[in-house]
């Protein structure tokens, strides 16, 4: 769908007339990308990191595919290929360093696109499904990077991926089994670490598939806004292409110059020293840590330190580390407050700043070790963390009064104008700007 | 109905948490945790300043290859550097026919031509740093158990790399009598040696340098001290970790100015796309 002010895509050249004709691609991206998409005219900085996300996600293809030109996919060898790749591969060490700070900031974006759809509503009614396609991409994001952060086969390589597999075998009686059928063996080793390069290449291309599709169920009810008052005229839109280009643009200027620092002065700032050291099945390290845009979800793995009733402690770090993600999906529908942007809901905006401290207070405590008080803060922070969703939210959203919010975007924008209001949707005439 | 339960996993999550923590704060007062030598004797490294350190860092060639020569004479007895090969000796300013001699003072693994068995022959440009070692047990066996590790990526290898090798090589001291009193079981073992830079305090490496006379530095280098020797070898180890951190340094600078250029143009076309749409 899309407006009914919308540009139309008029090739001139012939060939594109040809084209259009024949196989209509241009006019898609038109339509998508392009001046054919109208969007509204007030979305703030933080609406540049959807792009961002798919920029990273391209940057991560093309490293990697170079990265799996070199890189040899077997225990005995992995460790010493990306050595090579960073000695002797001409710009070698570009691609693997680019490659390795290319997934933290990717969850960067994502993580800063996630809470900008959970501050401004961008999950509620008409664009769940929006969200839910968020959530999928998140998840496979998730299993990509653990996998690919075992490539490397040092030692937070072999023992992350054992502590995570080793979550399965909390499963009751089939746990163990499942475990062994994952890693096709009774630890990692090279059965793992193949299906593992074997997956880590292909799921990118499945994310890639389902950002097509997130996309795709974006343009149906149209881009949300920080007002979170749809479109109701021409006026409150400009044409993707060349405002949100251009917006675009700079944005991916500033994000780059972040990116590029990180890659060329403190490549290994948000990496661990272990995994500088080969694997080692016979040694473990003091403190096995995954990669850090898992902490938040590791310290509330380890949060459960006691056995609950007949559940064994394991099994309920477990279900509430899984439960964590997955209670996104059910997000649409258990905040039910008609008000989507958090700028206008006064009681919800407090909480939602309770919880962006409270996910940063998790990420914390899940990067040290396991000891006290880290553990009793865990424990506190998760409680909020699983209180928020799935409590404050739906009491939250019933008792709420909004604040008063403005009658459509062009009035947020340009003040209150008396003619906007008063004309039928569709024939707003443009007011001055 | 998502809500209603939605809340009741939610107050299922939060009882559990609950007990977990009720169960912990009740440990945690009834049998406090008791303070380990390990946690209370550990110092952290020392500061220690390359001048590959920060975002201009470069290498310091000529302290790089006194670090190589105290590798060479002291270190290489015990430690492999299996990622470093000697051809890799030319980015320190050796020239051709010095990594060549280089190369040919050390003896690596080989095969008889006639015979097909195994020997030793001196070692070319292409091949790699030989181990002291043939294999762990060996290492072991003259180790007191201990492997040496490699240390071609040790400075990346440890928190605070270079520093860390650096307070190692130096931190050796006599065990503080406060740690014996307070830990009469913490008391260092035979073969060990007290070093509190190391996690768990003891050490199974004797202090390997000695001092002046141990190493002999060329013409206009400083005097070989112990101190002097340990910032050398660290530096060196900087190198073997990571060869091309001088030239992703001096890649990273003109990226950034074209970068930062760009975004600079990037704002002004943004700026002049919407310079008559309020927003």
């Amino acid at each position: 769908m899309s407006f009914p002010w919308a540009n139309h895509y008029q090739p001139k050249a012939p060939l594109m007339r040809w084209l259009d004709e024949k196989l209509p691609l241009p006019r898609f991206v038109y339509n998508a990308v392009g001046a054919g998409y109208p969007v509204p005219r007030n979305l703030n900085y933080f609406w540049n990191f959807g792009v961002l996300a798919g920029f990273m996600l391209v940057v991560q293809i093309l490293t990697g595919v170079i990265l799996a030109m070199h890189y040899a996919p077997n225990a005995l060898v992995a460790f010493d290929s990306t050595e090579h790749i960073m000695r002797d591969v001409n710009w070698g060490w570009l691609l693997r360093y680019g490659h390795a700070n290319g997934a933290s900031m990717f969850f960067v974006v994502v993580y800063i696109h996630m809470f900008r759809g959970l501050y401004f509503g961008s999950y509620k009614a008409p664009r769940e499904m929006i969200w839910l396609l968020g959530v999928v991409i998140y998840l496979l994001m998730m299993a990509t990077g653990f996998m690919g952060y075992v490539l490397p086969w040092g030692q937070m390589s072999f023992w992350g991926a054992k502590v995570i597999t080793g979550l399965f075998s909390a499963i009751p009686l089939i746990g163990t089994p499942l475990q062994e059928w994952l890693l096709g063996g009774f630890a990692p080793d090279n059965a793992a670490l193949n299906r593992f390069f074997s997956l880590h290449f292909l799921l990118p291309f499945v994310i890639a598939a389902v950002i097509i599709l997130h996309i795709w169920a974006l343009h149906i009810p149209g881009s949300s806004n920080p007002t979170g008052v749809e479109v109701k005229s021409e006026s409150d839109t400009v044409p993707f292409h060349p405002y949100y280009t251009a917006k675009d643009g700079f944005g991916l200027g500033v994000f780059l110059i972040l990116f590029a620092f990180m890659v060329f002065f403190a490549p290994n700032w948000l990496g661990h020293p272990d995994n500088y050291i080969p694997a080692n099945p016979l040694s473990t390290p003091a403190h096995i840590v995954p990669e850090w845009y898992y902490w938040p979800f590791y310290a509330i793995l380890r949060a459960f330190t006691a056995d609950f009733f007949f559940i064994p402690a394991k099994l309920m770090g477990v279900m509430a580390m899984f439960g964590a993600i997955l209670l996104l999906f059910f997000l649409p529908w258990l905040d039910t407050s008609p008000v989507r942007s958090g700028k206008y809901r006064p009681l919800f905006r407090k909480f939602f700043y309770l919880l962006l401290v409270d996910v940063f207070i998790l990420g914390w405590m899940g990067g040290l070790p396991a000891e006290e008080p880290y553990v009793m803060i865990s424990q506190i922070a998760s409680i909020y963390y699983f209180a928020h969703f799935l409590i404050i939210l739906p009491i939250v959203s019933s008792i709420e009064r909004p604040e008063p919010m403005p009658f459509s975007i062009t009035e947020a924008v340009l003040g209150k104008d008396d003619k906007a209001v008063l004309a039928p949707p569709g024939s707003a005439p443009a007011p001055a700007a | 109905m998502v809500r209603i339960f939605g809340i009741l996993a939610g107050l299922f999550f939060v009882a559990a948490l609950s007990w977990s923590l009720a169960t912990g704060a009740y440990t945690a007062i009834t049998e406090p945790a008791s303070p380990t030598a390990e946690h209370e004797f550990y110092k952290h490294p020392k500061h220690l300043a390359l001048a590959s350190d920060g975002v201009f860092g470069k290498f310091d060639n000529q302290q790089i290859q006194r670090g190589f020569q105290v590798y060479k004479e002291v270190c290489a007895a015990c430690h492999s550097l299996r990622l470093v090969a000697f051809r890799d000796l030319t980015q320190l300013g050796y020239n051709e026919a010095e990594v060549k001699a280089i190369a040919a003072s050390f003896q690596v693994p080989g095969v008889d031509p006639n015979t097909g068995e195994a020997n030793t022959r001196p070692g070319l440009a292409i091949d790699y740093f030989p181990k002291p070692y043939p294999n762990d047990i060996a290492a072991r066996a003259a180790n007191n158990n201990a492997i040496p590790p490699d240390l071609s990526l040790m400075a990346k290898a440890r928190h605070d790399g270079a520093a860390y090798v650096y307070s190692l090589l130096t931190g050796y001291q006599a065990q503080p009598a406060k740690l014996l009193k307070e830990f009469p079981d913490s008391k260092t073992g035979p073969g060990l040696h007290y070093n509190p830079y190391f996690p768990n305090l003891n050490l199974a490496m004797a202090p390997p340098l000695s001092g002046p006379g141990q190493v002999t530095y060329g013409e206009g280098n400083p005097q070989p001290t112990v101190d002097q020797m340990a910032k050398d070898v660290s530096a060196f180890l900087v190198w073997t970790a990571e060869p091309k951190l001088a030239k992703r340094h001096q890649t990273g600078w003109p990226v950034l100015l074209f970068l930062i250029v760009l975004t600079g143009l990037a704002y002004l076309a943004y700026q002049n796309v919407w310079r008559d749409k309020k927003h």
